[in-house]
């Protein structure tokens, strides 16, 4: 994937461009009203931080105290190494219970693990009943953002692709009467599943218990109808105390979305009787991130997608120009982690203005993240071309001398060129802006001139 | 004893825009400091290390620590450059103690008027609506005002300066810490990205009527330019060195 050629294709419809800017940025705005009503804020970041720093630094212990605990509460639990592993095990208890059909609530591991196309391939349905992720599965579309799947979707789309798939009225995009076609869509979903998959916010230690949040209820709907439940979680997700829990609550719907609280957040601790719960501790690159020390903060994110609300490049270049399943500037410091060829442009698209780290509810410094990881790709990747124009600056600017000689020719040039090749197309500073007009002298000649 | 300043000019205002280094000389000595503007001076290696390059930077770094080692304080009119140098200049082996020297010395300079040498009545004119624009790297990299993310008190370094002038009107903004696009190589590397999101901040600007859009970092401002000059935007564009400079002439 190129990000630079994604975000310019993004950009050439720019009324849409700029209607997708203005709806993130009124997510952020509403960020930032909600955390300023809170006189602790910064106070519960660097909490928040800290705990994560903490469990991180023992994480092997906390998530084996973790699995005995939830193992205790008759929770089945497994462990899988990456995606694959996670996919099979899934696969393997949907098999033996003869499940052809099943629910998902809202899971990024479970999208970062491609876990619906594999189960489809076997021949399992999977409805996703967040109403923004069935939405762009209906549209055959990853989400474009991890908290506000359908964000890129306007609501003539979304109307025109209800009346497609739902029969609702053509035209109609009322989205009272939307959300109601599709709660009795879902409904007939819920009702038919035996077995649903959620993901997981927190995983407590102390209590062997998991915590979920949602604002539109359809985790419990789909676990509480269902025989089965499958919980899905990221081995950085572990908080060692429920105590510790208020903290993050407290933090993560208001940087995601400006509430105080997610309108559920619905603990899990023993299946109920006649019911199984099943839960996977999934690994997938995380213990790798963990090893590189200047990376390992980035398991401190709780997903609250904040850091792409407020970054200039997200809101306008839409979460599909990241071509990874955690898109904005988290994405841009996780992905290289999994496959550095693959995401090498993540990290340079980007200005480093460093509002994702003042944004961020667990303080990671994901600007300087990036900055590392330009330095690593740089060096592995070996980019001839820019290596060629890099070293001839390095050049220019270590020789005093050889960077006023060059200075004056380029503004002799500036001078005298015909506009048409200094705007020469392959020219990317001029193709949409002018150069400073050039002046007679340099300050530094004046100064020999005037001052010595 | 006036503190001796060293006057450090990044490369690309050495070259177009002269103005703005001699208007920060001229402030400093209108101020009372004695300066000076050591000869030899190169890029600071920013471009490079942003790019992915800070390996390459070493001898850059080396050549700015030894040319500043005799000044009191070193003064430049950069928010970007300076948290370079602070941030971002490779380990300089067998130099780690004028490094650390450096790095504790050097202000960006509305920093240095209002921390060091602590203006807080300026007698000056500027009768113009002026709209600020905040630098990312000054802003959340030196923290030279608040940022809009944070809970935090206000401040604003550049601000407390402007405010002191007779009839400056300074222009609120909608967004008013939203980075402009320039970004060093980004500018190029992402060069779609870049114009949008300059033409954003002009907008923003414009929209709430700025006439003179100041800055301390000429680099996002030549980059706003630009894209202003090349839509035909009526806006006009000074560097906040400048400003100060007239109008305590």
């Amino acid at each position: 994937m190129n990000h630079p050629q994604a975000a310019a294709a993004f950009l050439k419809d720019q009324a849409r461009a700029s209607w997708h800017d203005e709806t993130l940025w009124y997510v952020r705005d509403k960020r930032d009203a909600a955390s300023k009503r809170l006189p602790e804020w910064e106070d519960l970041r660097t909490l928040a931080s800290d705990i994560k720093e903490h469990t991180l630094s023992q994480l092997d212990y906390y998530l084996e105290k973790f699995e005995e605990k939830a193992f205790e509460n008759g929770i089945q639990v497994y462990w899988a190494k990456d995606a694959a592993e996670h996919n099979q095990i899934v696969l393997q208890i949907l098999q033996s219970k003869e499940c052809k059909a099943l629910v998902k609530s809202k899971s990024i591991l479970t999208e970062e693990c491609h876990l619906n196309p594999f189960l489809e391939k076997n021949g399992i349905a999977v409805v996703d009943s967040d109403l923004g992720e069935r939405i762009v599965q209906f549209l055959n579309q990853p989400p474009s953002h991890i908290v506000l799947p359908a964000i890129h979707l306007k609501k003539k789309e979304i109307a025109e692709l209800f009346h497609e798939k739902l029969g609702t009225e053509k035209g109609n995009e009322d989205p009272k009467y939307l959300t109601d076609a599709a709660r009795i869509h879902l409904r007939e979903k819920f009702l038919s599943a035996k077995v649903a998959i959620t993901g997981v916010n927190f995983g407590i230690a102390e209590t062997g218990e998991f915590v979920v949040c949602t604002n539109e209820g359809n985790a419990d709907m789909g676990v509480h109808l269902a025989d089965v439940h499958i919980a899905c979680m990221g081995i950085e997700k572990i908080i060692p105390r429920r105590k510790d829990l208020g903290v993050f609550l407290r933090l993560l719907a208001r940087s995601a979305t400006g509430q105080s609280i997610t309108t559920y957040s619905s603990h899990f601790r023993s299946p109920r009787k006649g019911k199984e719960i099943h839960l996977i501790l999934v690994d997938n690159g995380r213990t790798a991130q963990l090893s590189r020390s200047n990376y390992r903060s980035s398991l401190k994110c709780i997903r609250c997608g904040a850091c792409m609300n407020t970054c200039p490049i997200y809101r306008r270049s839409g979460g599909f120009s990241y071509g990874s399943t955690v898109p904005g500037p988290i994405g841009s410091i996780l992905s290289p982690g999994l496959d550095v060829k693959k995401y090498s442009t993540l990290p340079f698209a980007s200005t480093l203005c460093g509002s994702c780290t003042d944004v961020c509810p667990v303080k990671i410094n994901i600007h300087e993240q990036l900055y590392a990881w330009r330095q690593e790709i740089t060096q592995a990747q070996g980019w001839s071309g820019k290596e060629l124009s890099i070293k001839l600056a390095k050049g220019i600017f270590t020789s005093p001398l050889a960077y006023r000689v060059s200075g004056k020719i380029l503004r002799a040039a500036l001078k005298s060129l015909p506009h048409s090749l200094i705007y020469h197309p392959l020219n990317a500073w001029g193709k949409g802006r002018d150069l400073p007009q050039p002046p007679a002298s340099t300050f530094s000649e004046w100064y020999q001139k005037n001052r010595l | 004893m006036p503190p001796h300043v060293g006057l450090f000019i990044p490369c690309y205002m050495d070259q177009f825009y002269p103005q703005v280094a001699l208007a920060s000389l001229e402030l400093l000595e209108k101020l009372g400091c004695k300066v000076s503007y050591p000869i030899g001076q190169t890029c600071c290696g920013q471009p490079l290390a942003n790019a992915g390059y800070e390996r390459d930077t070493l001898t850059l770094a080396k050549h700015f620590v030894t040319l500043f080692k005799e000044v009191d304080y070193i003064v430049a009119p950069t928010g970007s450059c300076v948290l370079h140098v602070k941030s971002h200049f490779p380990e300089l082996k067998g130099m780690e103690a004028e490094l650390e020297k450096t790095q504790a010395k050097i202000y960006e300079l509305t920093e240095f008027l209002t921390d060091i040498l602590q203006l807080t009545s300026i007698k000056g004119k500027f009768p113009h609506k002026v709209g600020f624009h905040a630098s990312c790297h000054g802003l959340r990299g030196l923290r030279l005002s608040s940022s809009s993310e944070l809970q935090e008190p206000t401040f604003h370094k550049a601000k407390l300066l402007l405010d002191q002038l007779e009839g400056l009107e300074w222009v609120p903004l909608s967004r008013p810490d939203e980075c402009c696009g320039f970004g060093g190589t980004f500018a190029v590397s992402e060069e779609a990205l870049s114009i949008c999101m300059g033409k954003d901040r002009i907008l923003d600007h414009e929209r709430n009527g700025t006439e003179i859009l100041t800055g301390v970092d000429m680099s996002c401002l030549m980059h706003l330019q630009g894209i202003g000059s090349r839509s035909g935007s009526k806006l006009r564009y000074l560097h906040l060195a400048e400003i100060l400079n007239q109008a305590l002439s």
